[in-house]
This record gives structure tokens, C-alpha cells and sequence, in this order.
């Protein structure tokens, strides 16, 4: 097997291997409880070496395209039909970004689970779900197919829903799992019906075809708002973010840390929507001010909500939808800006600092999930009343957990500053007021950690419990790594890896032409 | 370095910048009186009452930023009213925003 082979058939591969790997694992479940941990860890180690190899060649040579079922993976439209009529994996700067993503979150997740359901039962079927959460990322942020798009959105859903109620003994893990299943299916319809009304009009299901014979119809405008409704949602924003806290904070830590990374799928998707699918024949105006407006309200929200509450990941969840805030507001001003001549100068900043802070957030929060999970896996509270002088007795925790609240709150060096500061400077332009509400956010939410980490690690001695087990510990140095990495060399990565994905972004013409050629 | 649109930001010019200023603050911390008693003067002064200890004066989080929560005590009231935990509620809120989307969006269109 050549480096080139391995490449070219990497789309494919890079959904192949988990999918079939997580109906492999209740068989081998069965064999040994050892030889299924090692193959699952395996398996999460290859995704993501082979996920590094082949966002590497994407940012360096560009699109790649996969046809499935096709002879040759590169032929898109058959010889016999003028239009792209298998299904199209297509995976840009942008999809490359989100795979890192997905691929790195959830092998810490799975290293972390070693230990953390060691507990439990059922843990062939978790890994299994948890492999199967990892197809419907990838899945998502792989295709160039609306259709595929809503089957892989379906399996993430899905896979999800159950790993939230994993621990079924606790009655608001099942609510909370029921909750985000009822959601998560009408979000899903909405996704069908919109895709349902492009078939009907276009008799396409493609992305790029789609895009390229868009013509912004009523009834293109009806999915429109049906998609951004249903992805907004998916990703948490504000005032549709209800089921986020709910959801988050009962589920396994490892299960809420991937949770995060498939919210930030679904924020993909959102992009993917806006920038490719409609592009310029967007009202950008309308369809970036109601991304700057979702922005705006999840990040000041999600940041007030968090400070009164007791329970140390529910006030997580809110941070996470605070954090998505910044997100939607990066994104959303380089939208706002997308056919101006301002976009080049600060419209593409905006949105690397938007971009940025995906992966910054995807590597933080999902360190903060992982250090709550080890205060609950030793004091089995998550209520910040009962804690107390962690920091005698875990402070390798406390350690991860500190660098992970400096990183949310935006403390100079590490990564957070860094996404947050190309937002500060970009928003500005547009608005003042935009840069003030960030900014704020910010101290809202170092104010929240500090409550945070006085509540669980600081004070008297008051739990005489062991430091997290070995397993917990590596998951969180993985993320920790990725954190003062970013952190300390910000230029490195948004020159080789964030900014081909913001420009991939803005630029439907070439996702366009990479499929219909011409 | 990073380059942002109205500069630039550089963490490892900043880690030096924080530990020459790190070092200044410790030389001048070398200026203090040496006769300072470690053990009575670090003791807070209540009015000659005995300090408490550390377990009975350890705030616990339900009472960290109480003031600020009773300042904001009108927009707390009105963000728990939202956050009801009813799932109809939930989808009620996402199918109302979806409309106004739609409204958003069309209406641009008559003005």
C-alpha cells in the first residue's frame, strides 16, 4: 500500500474504518474485554494518522473528490449522464479542518473511556456507538451530498441519543437523551423537507450541482430558513439551545466531550449551507446578520446562564453554547462581508478567528468535559456544593483543568487569546458593540472558571480521594498538548491549517468546479 | 506570529515580556523590610477575635457572585421563565424561530 493509494481512497477509508470497526466490536467484545479496548484504541489511533496525512495533502494540493461506486474515485459525472448521479464525497480545506477535529476529540475520548466506564456495563455497545458517532462526523463533514449529509446528520443523532442515556440507571440520563432524540428528529425532518424541495425543483441532490444551478426560488428560500433553523439548532444557538445543558451534562464525559465536536458537525454544516450551497445568491445581509444575531445572543446567554449554576458540567454546557457564540459571530461577519471589497481585508480574518476557535473549543471544552468526568468519577457528585480541595489530592486534574479555563476565557498565550482576538479586531470593524459583548463574554466566563476552580480545588482538604486513573490522565494530555501547541505557535497553525479552511470556505467556485469540472 | 487585522500577536515575544517583568517584580519584592514576622503578621486582623478555621469560612459555590446574580435578579427571573425543561417548549421556541427566519427572509424581499 503506497502513500498515493492510501490518499486517494482516504475519504472513503476515513468512514469505512470506523463503521466497520464498530460492528466488528460487539464480536470481539464477546472474545476478550482487553482485545476490543486495544482494537477500538487502534482503530481511533489509525483514523487519526490517516486523518493528519490526508488533511495534510488537502491543505497543500486542494480538494479531493471520491465517487463512490465509481472505477475511477475522481470521475464525478458518469459518461452516460450530464450530472453527478452517485454520491460524491468531496472534502475541501473547510471538511479536511472538521475531520482533524472529530478524528482527535475522539480518540482522547476513547483513550479517557478506558477507565472512566470501567464500571459500567454494556461497553461493547458504548465503543460501538462511540465509533458510530465518529462516522456521522466525518460523514458529515465528507460529503458532497445533501441526501448523504442527512443520513450521516441521522446516524451522529442516533448514536448519540444512546450514549446520552448510557447510564440508563439515572433517570435524567434518559430524559435527557429523550429530549435531545425529539429534537434532534424534528431538526432532521426539516433537514429531509429541505432537501425534498432541491430534488423537486433541480433533480439534484449533489452539492456542487446544487450550487451551481441555484437560482434563490421561494421555494429555495423555505429551505433555506429550514436549514439554518435546524443546523442553528443542532449546534446550540441561541434561543434554540434548551436541550444543550440537558443533554451535556448527563451523559459519560467522554460522550460529552465528542458531544461537543458533533454540535461543531452540525455547525459545519450550517457553513457548508450558507457559503457553498447558496453562496452569493444569498441575501448575505439578512442570512449573516441572523448568524451575528445568533452569535451575539448564545455567547452573552450561554455566559450569564453558566455563572449561577451549581452543577459543574451543566455550567460547562452553557459555556459550550457561550463559546458557539463567538463561532457563529466570526462566520457570521465574514458572510455579512462575503461580496463586499472589505471581505478581503477583514471578512477573511473574521471568519480564520471564527474558525479558529472551532478547533480551540473542540481541544478546551472538551479538556474541561474530561476533567469534570474525573472529579465525578472520584467524588460521583457533580454538584459544586459537595467539592472541595481537589487540588491537594488531584492536581494533575487541576493542572489540565486550569489550562483548559485559561484557554475558554481567553487568557494570553494560549489558544483561546489567539481565535478570540482575531474575532475582537474584525467584529470591530463592523460594529463596536460587537467587540464590546465579546469581550465582556470573556470576563463573564473567567469569572465563571474562577468560581469554578475555587468551588472544586481550592480550599480545605475535604475528600481524601485518589488522582484521576492513568487512561483518564493521557486523554486529557492529548487535548492539553493540542492547547499550549496552539496556544504558542497561533501564526504556524492559522497559516497551514485555518486559513486554506476559512478560504476553502469562501470559495464556492472552485468546491463547485471540483465536481462539475469546466 | 499571528497577524490580526489591526497588528499582531506573538505569545513567545509575550512569555519573555512576562518574565523580565516577572523577575523586575521580584527584585523590587527584595526592596521590603526584613524584619517582617512570617507567622503573627500573616494572620488577618478581627478585632481580636480568633480566626475561624479554613473549613468554616470555605464559601461554597451556591454562594459565589450572589450580588451579582441579585442585581440581575429581573433578567434571571426572566431567563429561568424560558428555561422550563418541557421538551414542547424546546421544539416550540425552535419551530418559532424557523418562522421567523422565513419572515426574515421573504420579508426583505416586499421591502
Amino acid at each position: 500500500m503506497n502513500m498515493d493509494w492510501l490518499i486517494t481512497h482516504s475519504p472513503a477509508l476515513l468512514i469505512a474504518l470506523p463503521l466497520l470497526a464498530a460492528f466488528l466490536t460487539p464480536i470481539i467484545d464477546r472474545v476478550s474485554k482487553k482485545a476490543r479496548n486495544a482494537f477500538v484504541i487502534a482503530v481511533l489511533i489509525i483514523e487519526e494518522i490517516i486523518m493528519i496525512l490526508f488533511a495534510w495533502d488537502v491543505f497543500t494540493n486542494g480538494i479531493h473528490i471520491y465517487t463512490m461506486g465509481a472505477s475511477n474515485p475522481t470521475e464525478t459525472v458518469p459518461s452516460q449522464a450530464v450530472v453527478p448521479v452517485r454520491i460524491v464525497l468531496e472534502v475541501d480545506g473547510m471538511g479536511a479542518f472538521m475531520g482533524l477535529i472529530s478524528a482527535t476529540v475522539s480518540l482522547a475520548a476513547g483513550i479517557y473511556s478506558l477507565a472512566f466506564i470501567e464500571e459500567e456495563k454494556g461497553k461493547g455497545k458504548f465503543y460501538t456507538l462511540l465509533l458510530l458517532v465518529l462516522v456521522g462526523m466525518v460523514g458529515m463533514e465528507f460529503t458532497g451530498d445533501l441526501f448523504n449529509l442527512f443520513v450521516f446528520l441521522e446516524v451522529l443523532s442516533i448514536a448519540c441519543a444512546a450514549l446520552i442515556a448510557y447510564r440508563s440507571h439515572f433517570g435524567d440520563a434518559v430524559e435527557g437523551s429523550f429530549k435531545f432524540l425529539i429534537i434532534s428528529s424534528i431538526a432532521a425532518l426539516f433537514v429531509l423537507f429541505a432537501v425534498a424541495l432541491f430534488y423537486a425543483q433541480y433533480d439534484l441532490l449533489n452539492i456542487a450541482a446544487l450550487a451551481s444551478v441555484m437560482q434563490y426560488s421561494h421555494l429555495d428560500k423555505i429551505a433555506l430558513a429550514l436549514l439554518v433553523a435546524a443546523f442553528a439548532m443542532k449546534c446550540g444557538a441561541v434561543p434554540m439551545h434548551f436541550w444543550t445543558p440537558d443533554a451535556y451534562s448527563v451523559a459519560p464525559a467522554s460522550i460529552t466531550a465528542m458531544l461537543v465536536a458533533a454540535s461543531q458537525a452540525s455547525l459545519y454544516a450550517l457553513f457548508r449551507v450558507c457559503f457553498t450551497l447558496y453562496g452569493l445568491t444569498l441575501n448575505l445581509e439578512v442570512i449573516g446578520g441572523a448568524l451575528i444575531i445568533f452569535g451575539l445572543l448564545s455567547m452573552f446567554v450561554g455566559v450569564t446562564m453558566a455563572i449561577p449554576q451549581k452543577d459543574i458540567k451543566r455550567l460547562m454546557a452553557y459555556h459550550a453554547i457561550s463559546q458557539t457564540g463567538y463561532m457563529l459571530l466570526g462566520v457570521g461577519v465574514g458572510l455579512y462581508l462575503l461580496a463586499k471589497p472589505e471581505f478581503s481585508s477583514y471578512g477573511i480574518k473574521a471568519m480564520e478567528g471564527g474558525i479558529f476557535h472551532i478547533i480551540n473549543h473542540a481541544m478546551y471544552k472538551g479538556l474541561l468535559f474530561l476533567t469534570a468526568g474525573a472529579v465525578y468519577y472520584r467524588l460521583k457528585t457533580r454538584n459544586l456544593n459537595e467539592m472541595g480541595g481537589l487540588g491537594h489530592t488531584m492536581p494533575y486534574t487541576a493542572i489540565f483543568f486550569i489550562i483548559g479555563a485559561l484557554a475558554i476565557a481567553g487568557i494570553p498565550p494560549f489558544n483561546g487569546f489567539a481565535s478570540k482576538l482575531l474575532i475582537y479586531e474584525a467584529a470591530y470593524k463592523v460594529s463596536p458593540i460587537l467587540s464590546i459583548i465579546a469581550m465582556l463574554v470573556s470576563i463573564l466566563t473567567l469569572a465563571s472558571f474562577v468560581k469554578v476552580f475555587h468551588s472544586a480545588f481550592m480550599g480545605p482538604k475535604i475528600h481524601n480521594v485518589e488522582e484521576a486513573p492513568k487512561s483518564m490522565l493521557v486523554g486529557m494530555a492529548i487535548l492539553t498538548f493540542v492547547i499550549i501547541f496552539f496556544g504558542l505557535f497561533p501564526g504556524w497553525v492559522v497559516n497551514h491549517i485555518v486559513h486554506p479552511a476559512a478560504q476553502a470556505l469562501a470559495d464556492q467556485a472552485s468546491y463547485i468546479q471540483a465536481v462539475m469540472g469546466g | 506570529m499571528l497577524r490580526t487585522t489591526g497588528g499582531f500577536w506573538d505569545p513567545v515575544l509575550w512569555i519573555i515580556a512576562f518574565i523580565v517583568i516577572a523577575i523586575i517584580a521580584y527584585i523590587i519584592r527584595g526592596f521590603g523590610r526584613k524584619d517582617y514576622k512570617k507567622g503573627e503578621q500573616a494572620k488577618p486582623y478581627l478585632s481580636g477575635i480568633e480566626e475561624p478555621s479554613k473549613e468554616e469560612v470555605y464559601v461554597k459555590a451556591g454562594n459565589i457572585y450572589w450580588g451579582f446574580i441579585e442585581a440581575l435578579r429581573g433578567y434571571y427571573d426572566a431567563m429561568m421563565k424560558i428555561h422550563t425543561g418541557i421538551i414542547n417548549d424546546y421544539v416550540a421556541w425552535f419551530v418559532g424561530i424557523t418562522v421567523i427566519l422565513f419572515i426574515a427572509i421573504f420579508l426583505v424581499e416586499v421591502i
